[in-house]
């Protein structure tokens, strides 16, 4: 009765292995969860089953023939579609447009306008939004409109397999409601969903069986009627935690240099206080899209602040004036979570990066004193490890863990005093792992103060000494590190505990 | 309030920006009837037609995302081929098809590199500025290439032999044309595939549109203007010129960007682009009307093209803002 098989399914993207030999099947008509930690590989298996990636290894059965889809184009004619977790809208286009594109009803080429407005009227009509009107521009719609047109566009492509990557992460309430009616309805027309999530009671209320991904691997496969919470978790986090990890200096507990009150940035941080003393580490967890990365944006003023208050060395300031260059002159340092986006300027060179948010450390009026720049560079090449020929180097040559080593250094270089730090070890190979992890604890025994947002918990669990978990867009209490679980940081981060 | 305010400015700031063109060189004038006489409006519709044509084409490509910087170098390419075969007593009707042929050649060339070599459109049309440019020197021997007098010459002119065509024919072959993409973009399933690729190019392969071939056809539609306009080129002067047009790419870009094309893809209209073109050509010649030099109609069209994209982005930070 099975619908769709894969068997043995790897991917790997460069040295990163991505799925390493997954097994799934999916039965006709059911709902099965796809469950897992950020980075457990749940989103790359969805983009080979829409044709957006292949497989290196493995094969995929539908209805007992091989299924290899080449293309989306591909996979969508097999009657699979997949919807994403990014929003995939066309904000020029207007909704029928959106809801039908690539599947057009046309003659000779020419859009039959009247028929495709009455199809998308018929889509929206049994997604009880009969108050979307076909002919808007997506782009006028509230985000919320925005992700029922994209539930709309895989049911209007009358798909047999409907993949949902994390379909709820911004739909109101009664919307989710709405779309497990939907969801319910397509069981009864006998159309299977794989369905992913972060969030267990959802899972619950809507699928049959689940599978748990764990580091690219199947780790567990079943009823959900048949397994408790605490089992899912311990399937999700079961890890140990390996011996990656400096031994952990005493927290000196030293004075707070910075204290976050009430800070408020919608609509992804609702709410969140906290304190950061000298010589810790304090991290932050919770799921991708809980708000994390915004406070810290909002904090470091990138992000706009709709209400709250900084307290740095002893003085509170209003955190909605802020602005990087203000942050920085007041001693902090922040480390983004993209870093080919915003954390360096790759088609620079290492010395260049390292030394660019403190020139005036080798300058003199203006002017650049380039040897005395490669020296600096040099020195923290030597002491973070970074693997780099000369300090002219172009950044884009090193791996992407001597990359994050060189955006490291550049905050050790401005000697900022506070060090934000947003998922510091994302992507790179283990090595360079436990050298940051290394170069973090160091920057808390010299008397630093390190905040770190991470999804990986053995890192959080392995380095820090006091965590707080973000839940969507609030922060829980801080607590020691001894006082969590992997096991309370997930329920947390999940909307179960607190 | 706003918003409605500048959606009405985005469907009708270009029909105000012309009328307040003619209307402030109506006044400036000293002799307004002469300004506003049909036979003037004839002479600027006449010297709009390449410009136009060629809007045609870049309007399409800007639309999608691209942009394309070799319309000059394939209008002078495409001009010095129809001279060519004019030349060698090939009948005019096939020497202008075959202008118009090597025009979409040279579009599908451009399409290929994009497509097949992932280069870049600006980079991609940057070499084929060169490279037509290059070709259109070579064919013609660097010098223009002067054919016999055939009825391709009437295309252009101001003053048509049937006089009942009361415009050039090239004005009634742009009109049409016009009206013909403006339909295939707002009613065939390759318009809306155009909108889709420059609104989200990602989503649209997501979509299972095939992106890439239809950039191909993009490109290579587009070429079948630029070459048409080289003809019309070659038309107006009687002879093929491989120096002609340097810099038309950047008055047919003005044109569609004036008309509300926006670069960053996903907008544009047609009958945008062809108010842009004539905002410009009114423009120029309402500045040769009064006498003024030519570093001042440079200096306004420059300003101009700022202060039209200026208000593009001031309406795009309000309806957009996400």
């Amino acid at each position: 009765m099975s619908l769709l098989r894969l068997s043995k399914i790897s991917k790997r993207f460069g040295p990163t292995v991505a799925l390493d030999g997954v097994d799934l099947e999916l039965r006709q008509g059911e709902v099965h969860a796809l469950i897992g930690e950020n980075g457990a590989g749940k989103t790359t298996l969805m983009n080979i089953l829409a044709g957006i990636l292949q497989p290196d290894q493995g094969r995929m059965e539908l209805e007992g023939r091989p299924y290899a889809p080449f293309s989306p184009l591909d996979a969508r004619r097999q009657a699979i579609a997949l919807i994403h977790q990014e929003l995939s809208l066309f904000p020029h286009l207007s909704v029928s447009e959106n809801i039908l594109m690539g599947m057009e009803s046309s003659r000779w080429g020419w859009v039959n306008g009247e028929d495709c407005r009455r199809r998308t009227l018929q889509v929206l009509e049994d997604f009880h939004h009969p108050e979307i009107r076909p002919d808007r521009a997506v782009a006028e719609l509230p985000i919320a409109a925005r992700q029922i047109v994209e539930i709309c566009r895989a049911i209007a492509a009358q798909a047999r397999i409907i993949l949902m990557d994390e379909p709820t992460s911004s739909l109101q309430r009664p919307d989710v409601k709405r779309l497990f009616e939907l969801i319910q309805r397509m069981r009864e027309q006998r159309i299977s969903v794989i369905y992913i999530s972060h969030f267990l009671e959802e899972v619950r209320e809507i699928a049959d069986r689940y599978t748990v991904l764990r580091d690219g691997q199947g780790v567990g496969t079943g009823e959900l009627g048949s397994v408790s919470d605490e089992n899912l978790v311990a399937q999700m986090v079961g890890r140990p935690v390996k011996n990656l990890f400096p031994p952990r200096q005493q927290s000196k507990t030293g004075e707070t240099v910075l204290r976050v009150e009430d800070l408020a940035a919608p609509p992804s941080v609702k709410h969140a206080s906290f304190e950061l003393r000298r010589g810790e580490i304090l991290g932050i967890g919770g799921l991708i899209g809980s708000g994390r990365t915004q406070m810290v944006r909002a904090i470091f003023g990138l992000a706009p602040v709709e209400s709250g208050i900084l307290v740095v060395a002893n003085k509170a300031v209003s955190a909605r004036r802020g602005s990087p260059l203000l942050r920085i002159v007041q001693g902090m340092g922040y480390l983004s979570e993209d870093r080919k986006g915003e954390g360096l300027a790759v088609a620079l060179s290492v010395a260049d990066n390292v030394t660019l948010s403190h020139l005036s450390s080798c300058s003199r009026w203006g002017w650049l004193a380039l040897d005395c720049q490669r020296q600096g560079a040099q020195a923290w090449i030597r002491r973070l490890n970074i693997k780099a020929r000369t300090p002219s180097q172009p950044t884009w040559t090193l791996s992407g863990g001597n990359q994050q080593k060189v955006v490291l250094a550049r905050l050790l270089h401005q000697d900022a005093d506070i060090l934000l730090l947003d998922e510091p070890t994302r992507g790179i190979d283990i090595g360079s792992k436990i050298q940051i992890y290394e170069a973090i604890a160091q920057c808390a025994s010299e008397d630093k103060a390190v905040l770190m947002v991470s999804s990986y918990l053995p890192e959080l669990f392995g380095l820090c000494h006091r965590l707080a978990v973000m839940s969507r867009g609030r922060l829980s209490a801080t607590r020691s590190v001894d006082e969590w679980t992997p096991e309370t940081v997930m329920q947390t981060a999940i909307g179960g505990g607190e | 309030m706003l918003a409605s305010l500048s959606k009405w400015f985005a469907r009708f700031g270009p029909f105000l920006g012309l009328a307040l063109v003619i209307s402030i060189f109506a006044l400036l004038s000293d002799f307004p009837e002469q300004y506003l006489s049909f036979r003037n409006f004839r002479i600027v519709l006449a010297q709009t037609v390449i410009v136009a044509l060629g809007s045609i084409g870049m309007t399409m490509i800007i639309i999608s995302g691209g942009i394309d910087l070799s319309v000059g170098s394939s209008i002078a390419l495409t001009s010095v081929v129809a001279a060519l075969s004019l030349q060698k007593g090939i009948p005019p009707s096939v020497a202008g098809l075959l202008g118009i042929v090597v025009g979409a050649w040279v579009g599908y060339i451009n399409g290929l590199a994009i497509t097949r070599l992932h280069v870049v459109p600006f980079i991609a049309t940057l070499g084929m500025l060169g490279i037509a440019r290059g070709a259109a020197k070579w064919l013609a021997g660097e010098q223009t290439v002067n054919p016999a007098e055939t009825w391709v010459n009437q295309l252009a002119v101001t003053f048509p032999d049937p006089a009942w065509l009361l415009v050039a024919p090239g004005v009634w072959i742009s009109v049409f044309l016009a009206l013909l993409m403006a339909l295939v973009l707002r009613n065939t399933v390759f318009g809306r595939r155009v909108f889709a690729l420059g609104s989200n190019e990602a989503a649209a392969r997501a979509c299972g549109i095939p992106t890439q071939r239809v950039k191909l056809w993009i490109y290579t539609l587009a070429g079948l203007f630029f070459g048409l306009a080289g003809v019309i080129q070659m038309s107006r002067l009687r002879q093929g010129d491989p120096t002609v047009a340097i810099g038309t790419e950047l008055d047919v870009i003005a044109a569609v960007v004036i008309g509300g094309g926006s670069l960053s893809g996903g907008e544009g209209s047609i009958l945008g682009s062809m108010i842009g073109a004539l905002i410009m050509a009114f423009l120029r010649n309402g500045c040769q009307q009064m006498g003024w030099p030519n570093y001042i109609q440079e200096i306004i069209i420059g300003a101009i093209i700022v202060v039209a994209v200026a208000i593009d982005r001031w309406r795009r930070g309000r309806v957009f803002k996400i």
